[in-house]
């Protein structure tokens, strides 16, 4: 963490003493908003999982389609 | 769906790297601020290139040992998948660059050197494209994909490091832990590297297969109409 800070630090030119001096987003986790970018996002994951596992199971269809064929 | 213990693991991990990487702490850093999360999203990306990538060249070497035809699908589509990847990492790196560093592209050594590695993979992909010869274009892919591979680990890990460049861990730390992590974040770096990466294998796994399907079924009609 030091490095990072001496690195960027003085690139800005000014180095805050306490971390309460860097802006981050508090007020937005105060009022509980970032429980909605979280749920958002969870639900893109899990649709595109959802996704992945309709293709893995179309995989494995065709897969057995075709062993079932060479067969006879 | 072929059920298979990592893929549940990645999915958790997935999830947990969300909502972790939200809602768990991390330092306050000047400049980048919040967006330091964005670390167990754009660096996963490129771990998970590199290890892809890995596996393609593996089975690349492998296939000019010993020629099959699996090894070659294996390469391609691992190809592809690493690909992907890495157009991930560089579209998400260009998009943090820009609110932090002040523009999408700053000409920094790591971004450069990616994407000149990316355009050595696209090169993989043409080279394919223009050979006819099954066997000569999984030969010729092969020698070509272990270039390419070592010239994407120089490009993205070697050369940045020798310079200066904005990106966390050149000209200064040379292990491997070159970022600097404070361990609250290392709690969701590292499941969020190996949760991505599992994601890349699952994704490229089912891309063989239907690989695999789509040229039994064109061999079955080339034997039909003999």
């Amino acid at each position: 963490m030091k490095k990072i800070s001496s690195l960027l630090g003085p690139l800005l030119g000014s180095v805050p003493a306490f971390s309460q001096e860097v802006e981050m987003a508090d007020t937005l986790r105060s009022e509980g908003k970032i429980y909605v970018v979280v749920v958002i996002v969870l639900m893109i994951l899990a649709g595109l999982i959802a996704y992945l596992v309709i293709i893995d199971r179309k995989a494995t269809r065709l897969e057995n389609k075709l062993k079932e064929n060479k067969l006879p | 769906m072929r059920k298979s213990w990592w893929k549940i693991l990645s999915i958790l991990l997935l999830f947990y790297t969300v909502w972790g990487g939200f809602l768990m702490e991390v330092p306050r850093l000047p400049i980048v601020n919040e967006t330091i999360r964005a670390l167990y999203f754009h660096v996963p990306m490129w771990f998970g290139m590199v290890i892809i990538f890995l596996v393609c060249t593996v089975s690349s070497i492998l296939y000019l040992r010993k020629p099959s035809r699996d090894l070659d699908v294996l390469a391609v589509e691992f190809a592809n998948t690493g690909f992907v990847f890495g157009l991930l990492g560089i579209g998400t790196g260009m998009m943090w660059a820009n609110y932090t560093w002040g523009s999408p592209w700053h000409g920094d050594p790591k971004q450069n050197g990616a994407a000149i590695a990316l355009l050595v993979y696209l090169a993989y992909f043409v080279l394919r494209g223009s050979l006819q010869n099954d066997e000569q274009r999984a030969r010729l892919s092969a020698v070509y994909n272990i270039f390419a591979f070592t010239s994407m680990i120089s490009l993205i890990f070697i050369i940045p490091r020798l310079t200066s460049s904005m990106h966390p861990g050149s000209g200064g730390n040379p292990g491997f832990n070159m970022y600097d992590l404070d361990n609250n974040m290392r709690k969701v770096f590292y499941p969020a590297v190996a949760g991505w990466i599992l994601l890349g294998v699952w994704i490229a796994s089912i891309r063989v297969r239907l690989r695999k399907v789509e040229e039994t079924i064109l061999d079955l009609e080339y034997e039909k109409n003999k």
